[in-house]
């Protein structure tokens, strides 16, 4: 299991692993939630290619299985809920209140991917496996860039999206670093994903209803007076 | 069995109060549900202080000191709690209908579920998905009040320790990357403990920090903190007694377990990263308790003092500090969830939170004023509360061990919070009536701000506190006052048994 070994898988998975940092930048970037919700399905596919390649590879059914979980849960149940929970926050079209500006927003996008790799490196010295040298630091990079996005988006739903991208980054990590490893990864994929987007879908409604806004960043009523 | 019993029983209890049986009877069938666990965990309890671990279905359900300790904990609170919900939640669910409680005590059963999950799941990824259930089942009964206080509360609440179970889901599955480098399967604390030797320490050290900060998010480590006193002053009593007095140390019982593991692990320390954490949440907590003006955040912020205490006495080493670690744990537990049923009260008779109001409610409720006062006294570690032993246990065995630095400062910070504590109990005992605004100023919506003693009469909500709510108060005051000055010897043992699980 090895570079060596499967010349074109190996090329395959470094090539959705770079697509997937592109959507997980994009996230960042983007001006309008519906554009991010594609982005984070995207993301979501992309996923899952890379658990099918690794499972190809690595000859681990779990893999399968979590691909098929990923798919079925991030590309349709999500947002299926999301229409559900908070239709008007995510397909009316408007822009996103942020705290930074996109041009900087990026450049800090940029400094935490090469912080990804640093904090990668001694990890994949000390054990060496060659799809874990393309997934961890690219998982890695998205976790943090998921949770920049969570740091500086202001509203509801573009908060949980980076959630759930943070999510999405740990597995693509998680698919190449522990292929063997069936509960946490189908039970984990198959009931928390859901609940995380039921409950924070519902809270949105719910803090919509009663105060007419979902700019979750504004809201600072509770502090020490 | 015991264990499979304590996890099936709130199960079906929660099955029930959702059916059209829960409509009239669920907080019945939550408070029996309840008492049942609570007896079934009192066994488990015995036959693992004894034995030393209590197993089931093949080693799929393992509790050992430790681990009874906290189901011990959860059960209790989740027994006096589901007694005070009977009638604080019909108080407060008045204008939702029945509806509203049958959701309430639906999740109530789920939420006390997975807490009594997160100890007794032998497998440690499953273990984190009950830590994770922990936030989502409770966000909606954070939020239950439905104010925008709550609602946002609820908010940060699930956003912030979802990102932080998160982080530590990485930490753990690095964990396992390492178990199966070092040639080890059984994903297990036992097997963790085994594999750990053999791990690449370049693994076990970024997990070990991952978990420590992303489930540090759920325990309130600063500067995690930041939604902690929010959630845990907005939720209604019943819940905060939950939130503060078990969920905490629920989670911190994670964090401990990494202890014995990253302790037989070569060239690595666990132990500077446990004492700065909990030095540095004592001090910022203990600074931050002389600013509070409401009750229920002034509790909350005694709970990441009391987080940070048990953490450096983790850290510290030993079977002394250890035992005075179960002990506070124990203490803790017991007085803070006695503490917010206190608050309940005093909601329910004045309609606010307010410390500076808490003195005109001697005239509506006596016992509410009392139970405060009671219950800021025993968090704020004065004698005889356990909570007094077990910091006196804590600074004694960092003395006898030499760590006169990190005793001192402790030493110091608990004494800030000691007075900080003691200054605003004595300003809702003593206080002048409508004297002091400095600590009224803030926007409340119950409160008016140049002196609400004045109002009290004609505020909503003013009301005697249900007799379910002073049956609590009076059950729970029966161990606060008991655990303080004298500990049963099947306690004792328990105890023992825990500070050796801690050390591994």
């Amino acid at each position: 299991m090895d570079s060596a070994t499967y010349p074109f898988i190996f090329a395959l998975d470094a090539l959705t692993g770079a697509l997937f940092l592109l959507t997980a930048i994009g996230v960042v970037g983007t001006r309008q939630v519906l554009a991010s919700l594609q982005l984070f399905i995207a993301q979501s596919m992309l996923l899952t290619l890379s658990a099918v390649l690794l499972g190809i590879a690595l000859g681990s059914v779990h893999l399968f299985a979590v691909a098929a979980i990923t798919i079925a849960t991030k590309t349709l149940l999500i947002p299926w809920l999301l229409r559900r929970t908070v239709s008007s926050e995510v397909y009316r079209t408007r822009e996103i209140e942020r705290v930074l500006n996109i041009p900087s927003s990026l450049l800090v996008a940029a400094a935490l991917v090469v912080l990804a790799y640093v904090v990668a490196n001694p990890l994949l010295r000390a054990v060496t496996m060659p799809f874990a040298a393309i997934n961890l630091p690219l998982g890695l990079a998205a976790m943090f860039l998921g949770v920049f996005t969570v740091a500086v988006r202001r509203e509801a739903v573009p908060q949980l999206l980076g959630l759930l991208a943070i999510e999405n980054g740990v597995f693509f990590a998680g698919v190449a670093i522990v292929p063997s490893l069936p509960v946490i990864a189908e039970l984990a994929a198959a009931v928390d994903v859901p609940v995380i987007t039921l409950v924070v879908g519902l809270l949105t409604r719910q803090i919509h209803k009663r105060l007419g806004t979902t700019a979750v960043g504004q809201l600072a009523a509770l502090r020490e007076h | 069995m015991e264990l499979a019993a304590i996890l099936i029983i709130p199960a079906i209890a929660s099955g029930l109060s959702l059916s059209p049986l829960g409509r009239r009877f669920a907080a019945p069938i939550t408070l029996g549900a309840s008492a049942i666990v609570l007896v079934v965990e009192v066994a488990v309890a015995e036959e693992a202080a004894q034995t030393g671990r209590v197993e089931a279905f093949g080693q799929g359900l393992t509790c050992d000191g430790l681990g009874a300790l906290i189901l011990l904990l959860v059960s209790l609170v989740g027994f006096t709690a589901a007694l005070f919900s009977w009638g604080y939640i019909r108080h407060r669910a008045e204008h939702g209908g029945g509806r509203r409680e049958q959701h309430y005590y639906g999740l109530y059963n789920l939420f006390v579920l997975t807490m009594l999950a997160t100890p007794v799941l032998a497998n440690v990824a499953l273990m984190w998905i009950a830590v994770e259930l922990t936030t989502l089942l409770s966000a909606f009964l954070v939020g239950f009040e439905d104010t925008p206080e709550a609602l946002e509360a609820a908010w940060k609440y699930v956003v912030l320790t979802t990102l932080g179970a998160v982080l530590a889901l990485l930490g753990f599955l690095i964990l396992y990357w390492g178990s199966r480098v070092a040639g080890y399967e059984p994903f297990t604390w036992v097997g963790l403990v085994e594999a750990a030797p053999k791990m690449p320490p370049a693994l076990l050290w970024p997990a070990f920090l991952l978990v420590l900060v992303g489930f540090g998010t759920k325990v309130g480590l600063v500067p995690m903190h930041t939604w902690l006193p929010d959630a845990h002053s907005q939720a209604p009593a019943p819940i905060c007694a939950l939130l503060s007095g078990v969920e905490t140390t629920t989670v911190l019982y994670v964090i401990l377990r990494l202890f014995p593991v990253i302790r037989v692990a070569p060239g690595l320390d666990a132990r500077p990263w446990f004492i700065g954490f909990g030095l540095v949440s004592v001090g910022i907590a203990a600074l931050l308790l002389i600013y509070v003006s409401d009750f229920k955040r002034l509790f909350a912020f005694s709970t990441v003092e009391h987080m940070g205490i048990i953490l450096v006495a983790a850290g510290l080493g030993g079977a002394e500090a250890h035992l005075g670690a179960a002990y506070q744990i124990t203490g803790h537990a017991i007085a803070k969830s006695f503490c917010f049923f206190a608050a309940g009260i005093a909601v329910i008779a004045a309609g606010t939170q307010e410390i500076a109001a808490v003195r005109g409610l001697v005239r509506s409720s006596a016992l509410g004023t009392a139970a405060l006062v009671a219950g800021g006294i025993a968090i704020a570690g004065a004698p005889p509360f356990a909570i007094f032993v077990s910091e006196f246990l804590i600074l004694k065995a960092g003395i006898a061990s030499g760590h006169y630095v990190i005793v001192g400062l402790l030493g110091v910070f608990v004494v800030i919070a000691f007075c900080a504590v003691m200054l605003h109990i004595n300003r809702m005992a003593f206080g002048v009536p409508g004297r002091d605004t400095r600590f009224t100023a803030g926007p409340f919506p119950f409160g008016t701000p140049d002196g609400p003693t004045l109002a009290l009469p004609s505020l909503p909500g003013t009301r005697a506190a249900p007799l379910s709510c002073k049956l609590t108060l009076a059950l729970a005051a029966i161990p606060l006052i008991v655990i303080g000055i004298y500990v049963p010897a099947p306690l004792q043992h328990l105890l023992t048994a825990a500070a050796r699980a801690m050390g591994g």
